[in-house]
């Protein structure tokens, strides 16, 4: 494992200083710490993905097939046919330089080839080489370069400091989205066998048991049976655990990530007891899955065949329980499937009906097409209506900021009904500076399967615009808590932030809301919420639960 | 995949040092081994209690348990098990006790 520097010797070592020579010369140094492991045979062989074998990137002999480069090429040319927009991406560029600085990997390290046209750029050679007749005929003049097994190496080093977070896309003229560019170069590294077994076995896992940690039904209630006990020793309410329920109104599928590892398990705590106090007092029905127990999808960051494959099981289960509709947690990049991929990869849904919230009327026309939902969105709709009482004293121990996840936020737009949401359950609430929120926010550096141990230099550099974003409000204003609505957010910010920010917690949006929640016992003073969902005194109750 | 060898025990292990075929190949030889990568002087009741308790765990759920489950079920805070583990209840414990690192948006 790589050692990682102190913060202040990792922002010394940032130099934008372009290195001698042409960038066509000049390899990549797989330094420990800047990137993740290779996959590992066993989980290629679950999903029958090809080159089975232990992968091993830092290793000179990457055990390629003997046709490695016919292989890429062929792949290659296949998705220019398939992907309209890649080979767009491929053909626009006219290198203006307007995304140079805005990738965070650029910023938090001052490799050049992490500013996003250029790495768009070391597929374009190959593309202009192969594929175009200035290509073929001027060569280098041109942009064009051989595929060489270094340039492939190139290429992979590259694709894996990629966090598809889409930041870049906002400011290119021609709307060239670099993450579809990464996309296509990790489906081709996928033919020959170079995932990264961070993305690699969360998907076998998930296609062996319905979610990336690889739970198996009985712990995945064990675990939601811990979650209820817990809170119901700081609430007092047995909230109810319906799991693989026929005929309920709707399916809640949530990440792995919120019922496994905190703070995201405070999330889901919150979820569960939000939703018990809508069955009790409204009837709402609802079932979990012990199938369909991932809202995630690593899928996407290896293949679409992939993607569509771990995807199906959200439909197929709802078509089994025979539910209305779905309503999906805080997760991410789940949201950029549901929204701009599933219903081309697994629909129609016809089965399922527009999602109609039973308890205020609302329908959400938005979501005909794919009859899924988000919690967010959801929860708004029923505070708008004045279906949830709140305290929003009981979070004033808190003083949020929200970051704007990148897929929910560039990938569906997403920006109102979170903040909404947080004005309703918290009293102090600050914003990040403009050029580092909605649709300009910074990614946490670790998305898209680069969350990794192993792979923690590249992270704390690419987190750093996030992080400094963070600094200043917390310094500022007094922030002590980063919200946002992501699993992948929820697990790499408390490292990012001890790192950078020490002092800042991260949390969940549905954590506040069920510290905020006012529930039955609780309006009719018969008992009274001392403490939030993490155990800690609220405002007013230290000494109280001091004695404890 | 690399192997260690440890009194006379040949042990295959993962980039993290993780033993690669998991709770099958787990013996108290690979305990040991850990102890001594850990630094940890003593092996004490503790230890073991979050050994078996690991261990148990896996065996019925196929996954680690998560760090509040084997905080509550130990009776151990997590500050405690740092001081048992210095590594931590990942990197140290489950090490120790042959489990897999979990991986995910984890």
């Amino acid at each position: 494992m790589a050692k990682l520097p102190k913060p202040k010797e990792l922002v010394e070592e940032i130099d934008y200083t372009p290195p001698e020579g042409p960038w066509m010369e000049t390899r990549p140094e797989f330094k420990p710490g800047t990137y993740g492991y290779g996959v590992k045979a066993k989980n290629l062989k679950v999903l029958g993905l090809p080159n089975q074998r232990d992968f091993y990137p830092s290793e000179e002999d990457w055990q390629l097939p003997d046709n490695w480069k016919e292989i890429f090429l062929e792949g290659m040319e296949d998705r220019l046919n398939r992907f309209r927009s890649f080979r767009l991406f491929m053909d626009i560029c006219v290198r203006c330089g307007a995304c140079a600085d805005k990738c965070h990997y650029f910023i938090g390290g001052g490799d050049p080839k992490n500013m996003p046209v250029l790495r768009g750029e070391l597929l374009r050679s190959i593309y202009k080489r192969y594929f175009t007749t200035s290509g073929k005929v001027f060569g280098k003049l041109a942009g064009a370069r051989d595929l060489t097994y270094d340039v492939l190496k190139e290429i992979w080093y590259y694709v894996y400091q990629c966090s598809e977070c889409r930041r870049c896309s906002v400011f290119c003229p021609y709307g060239i989205d670099t993450c579809e560019i990464t996309m296509m170069g990790r489906e081709l590294m996928n033919l020959l066998g170079c995932n990264l077994n961070w993305i690699g076995e969360p998907v076998a896992n998930c296609y062996r048991t319905g979610n990336h940690l690889g739970i198996e039904p009985q712990g995945i209630t064990s675990i939601f049976e811990f979650l209820r006990d817990e809170l119901e020793e700081i609430t007092g309410v047995k909230v109810d655990l319906p799991f693989n329920q026929k005929g309920a109104d709707i399916l809640v599928i949530v990440p792995s990530g919120s019922y496994f590892a905190d703070p995201g398990t405070y999330t889901m705590s919150g979820e569960l007891l939000l939703l018990h106090y809508l069955k009790e007092k409204y009837g709402l029905t609802y079932t979990f899955s012990t199938y369909a127990s991932e809202g995630g999808n690593f899928g996407l960051f290896t293949s679409n065949e992939v993607a569509k494959r771990l995807n199906a099981k959200m439909y197929a289960e709802a078509k089994r329980l025979g539910v209305k509709w779905i309503l999906g947690g805080e997760c991410g990049h789940m949201w950029r499937v549901v929204h701009q991929y599933m219903a081309t990869f697994n629909g129609p849904a016809d089965f399922l009906e527009v999602p109609r919230n039973p308890i205020t009327g609302t329908v959400f026309e938005h979501a005909k097409e794919t009859k899924m939902v988000h919690i967010c969105e959801f929860t708004a709709d029923l505070i708008k209506h004045g279906k949830l009482p709140l305290d929003k004293s009981r979070n004033d121990h808190w003083v949020v900021t929200f970051h704007d996840s990148c897929n929910p936020a560039r990938g569906m737009g997403f920006f109102e009904e979170p903040r909404y949401v947080i004005k309703s359950v918290c009293n102090n609430f600050y914003e990040m500076p403009e050029n580092t929120i909605r649709e300009k926010t910074f990614c946490c550096g670790s998305g898209a399967g680069l969350g990794s141990d192993e792979n923690i230099i590249t992270r704390m550099r690419g987190g750093l615009p996030r992080a400094n974003a963070v600094k200043y409000v917390h310094e500022k204003y007094g922030v002590n808590v980063l919200c946002c609505i992501c699993a992948i957010d929820r697990a790499s910010f408390p490292p990012l932030l001890d790192y950078w920010v020490p002092g800042v917690d991260c949390c969940g949006i549905h954590e506040l809301v069920a510290n905020a929640l006012v529930l039955p016992d609780e309006e009719r003073g018969v008992r009274k919420r001392t403490k939030d969902l993490r155990g800690n005194p609220l405002k007013g109750y230290e000494d109280l639960v001091e004695e404890e | 995949m690399p192997v260690v060898e440890y009194k006379g025990k040949k042990f295959e292990v993962d980039e993290d040092g993780f033993l690669a075929g998991g709770i099958d190949d787990w013996c108290p030889e690979w305990v040991d081994y850990v102890k001594e990568q850990e630094g940890i002087k003593e092996l004490t009741a503790d230890h073991w209690k979050c050994i078996h308790f690991l261990q148990d765990y896996y065996k019925k759920h196929g996954i680690a348990p998560m760090v509040r489950v084997f905080s509550k079920v130990t009776g151990f805070k997590l500050k405690k098990i740092y001081e048992l583990f210095p590594s931590g209840p990942g990197k140290g414990a489950c090490k120790m006790a042959g489990l897999p690192k979990p991986t995910g948006c984890v």
